[in-house]
């Protein structure tokens, strides 16, 4: 596909989804909807660092912080979540920072990276269940109703609302992505995620680019919180934060597709349908047959299509395509063991 | 004053030791998992789901075929070590040349299929063995005799593990293959096969562990995610596959989420302990007892 023709592409299908509101209407599917770009868009933010073989359990975290600091400052002193939101944001980025700097500063990489962000979304979810005076601890927590300018306390009533919004958040991560994507940064990181020695070596600055890259993930993950906090006007511990939130943006990602922009949602896409499908078609009785399913496929997909429905399909569309990149060489070998 | 000091000392010193007592359960649930990591350098995300499985196993046991507690203890152990050698043979073996990322994951992955088996199968009701030992009184202070018994069992099971390591050929094996995986091949060791052996020791390390465990809390499907973290989290600490390091930093954290319960709420103890953590990780990245390099 040409650029131009690509280009038109992402603009029919733009236009098409800000139109579909208007002209379907069932507030159910809407629903569905909205949740989907909402997740997409936390699931894209993880990719953005998971691509680079940053593996983190720590976003969990990152949206706790996101959905109950904006909660908290809206119920507690009146603010805004137009501000909230941002001071959540700076608050996530701030924590990312404290952490990232040391473990990128010393080396953590593997097994330790994943194991300090794991220590991370736990020390979130427990700062929240204990202090259940403020917080409401695991029974959860719910924003004031505003009583006076919907606009200003970004509640609203209607789904056609929401999913603009949804959409337009949506939309700016996978601008970030393609923005990352065309950087210079995207070179140096894969750089690093091949052999940090090396490119520290051919004068690449690995602290600050890791860092970069973990700021910007952080940042969208809390917005993907905040967001998620006031559609829904209902948070608990487990929903937004903790060790299973993060798995399940691993997992998501993982699914769709870890190095292609629309990956992460082809994932929400599929584990939210999946989710959605199975309460339907088997009502109460479905509890934990979601994520059932989820496991399995998770341990499927990375013996098997460690790329990614996405990626795998793309790949299958133009077999042609340059040689892939060493680091993505490794993971297609794991689908053909032996090789 | 001296009153108040008196009773404080007292809490003190009960807080301290039940802080062993907890860094006992700590230390064997570290210890199997610390065997996996050594030997085979996969992180087991799902280890906790494994107990959590075993615990069931104990509750279904005792409570609806009416087993006596040391029948059932065996069988436990028995049934949690053939699901490690599975979940290794499943799950682990085609992915040994993977990146370690993706072993991780696919483990992770273990987790959730595990948990929502319990939740499809047993429900989430939280269901006890109905035995309760009795609380051991020492002058003023309680102290739990459920816990007294993990703390031996895992002292028992760490020095029964390291004669396993240190005096037969089969530890020798699995100590040579953690220190070189392609020479021991040429060596004439049958690599898989020691694999195997060591992730059914390590399930039943987990299993042992769902045998005391179940005496102590409750079982639902979602308990392993109550301490499964901070024990990856000792592991981590003590040096990934340093048993004496994974012993003692099971200590270090037990009396940490102990103290600080005293202090405030549990909640905070755990705080504090995975704070303690990730600074340990920049001070010690390579684990307590290592060299600095």
């Amino acid at each position: 596909m040409t650029g131009q023709g690509r280009l038109a592409a992402w603009g029919i299908g733009l236009a098409a989804l800000v139109a579909l509101p208007f002209v379907y209407r069932d507030p159910y599917h809407l629903h569905i909807l909205v949740l989907i770009l909402i997740w997409s868009f936390a699931y894209t933010s993880w990719s953005m660092m998971g691509r680079f073989g940053l593996v983190s359990l720590g976003h969990g975290g990152f949206m706790g912080i996101g959905a109950y600091v904006t909660a908290l400052l809206w119920n507690h002193l009146g603010l805004s979540p137009w501000i909230g939101i941002p001071v959540s944001m700076v608050a996530a980025g701030t924590l990312a920072l404290i952490v990232g700097y040391p473990c990128f500063r010393f080396r953590i990489t593997g097994h330790y990276f994943v194991l300090v962000t794991l220590a991370l979304s736990g020390i979130v979810l427990q700062v929240i269940t204990a202090t259940r005076d403020y917080t409401g601890g695991s029974l959860g927590y719910t924003p004031n109703r505003a009583s006076g300018n919907k606009l200003l306390a970004l509640q609203f009533d209607d789904k056609t609302s929401w999913y603009l919004i949804a959409l337009a958040v949506w939309l700016i991560g996978i601008v970030v992505w393609h923005l990352i994507d065309r950087s210079m940064s995207r070179y140096a990181l894969e750089a690093i995620s091949e052999d940090e020695d090396a490119a520290a070596a051919a004068g690449v600055n690995v602290t600050a680019e890791k860092l970069k890259i973990t700021m910007i993930s952080a940042l969208m993950t809390a917005l993907a919180g905040a967001i998620y906090c006031q559609y829904q006007m209902f948070i608990t511990p487990d929903t937004v934060s903790g060790i299973a939130v993060s798995l399940q943006m691993v997992f998501a990602a993982i699914v769709g597709g870890l190095f292609v922009s629309l990956g992460p949602t082809v994932g929400a896409v599929i584990t939210i349908l999946l989710a959605e499908t199975l309460r339907i078609g088997f009502g109460t009785k479905a509890v934990g047959w979601d994520n059932l399913v989820y496991g399995v496929l998770l341990v499927l997909f990375i013996i098997f299509l460690p790329k990614g429905i996405l990626g795998s399909l793309l790949d299958r569309l133009k077999p042609q395509r340059k040689v892939p990149r060493a680091h993505e060489q490794k993971a297609v070998q794991i689908a053909r063991p032996g090789t | 004053m001296q009153a108040v000091l008196d009773i404080f000392d007292i809490y003190l010193l009960e807080a301290v030791i039940n802080g062993i007592l907890l860094g006992g359960v700590l230390a064997l649930l570290a210890l199997g998992l610390n065997l996996i990591f050594g030997v085979i350098d996969v992180t087991w995300i799902c280890y906790a789901e494994l107990v959590m499985i075993g615990m069931y196993a104990m509750y279904f046991m005792v409570q609806y075929y009416g087993f006596s507690y040391f029948i059932a203890a065996p069988l436990t152990i028995l049934l949690v070590a053939i699901l490690g050698a599975l979940l290794h043979y499943l799950v682990i073996a085609p992915l040994l040349t993977a990146p370690p990322i993706n072993q991780l994951l696919a483990t992770g992955g273990v987790l959730f299929v595990l948990q929502s088996f319990a939740t499809v199968a047993f429900g989430i009701d939280f269901r006890n063995l109905g035995i309760r030992l009795p609380v051991l009184a020492f002058g003023d202070m309680n102290f739990s005799y459920a816990r007294l018994l993990s703390f031996l069992a895992a002292l028992v099971g760490m020095v029964a593990v390291y004669l396993f390591m240190t005096r037969t050929f089969t530890g020798t094996a699995i100590r040579a293959i953690s220190q070189d995986r392609q020479i021991m091949a040429l060596m004439g060791v049958d690599t898989k096969r020691i694999y195997l052996i060591t992730s059914a020791i390590g399930g039943g390390l987990a299993g042992l562990a769902a045998c005391l465990l179940v005496l102590q809390y409750d079982v639902h499907p979602f308990v392993g995610l109550s301490f499964g973290p901070i024990t990856f989290l000792i592991c981590v600490l003590g040096g990934l596959g340093n048993f004496i390091g994974g012993f003692i930093a099971a200590f270090v954290f037990a009396e940490i989420i102990s103290l600080g319960g005293l202090f405030s709420d549990l909640e905070w103890g755990y705080v504090l302990a995975f704070a303690f953590f990730i600074v340990m990780m920049f001070i010690r990245p390579a684990g307590l007892l290592a060299r600095r390099r």
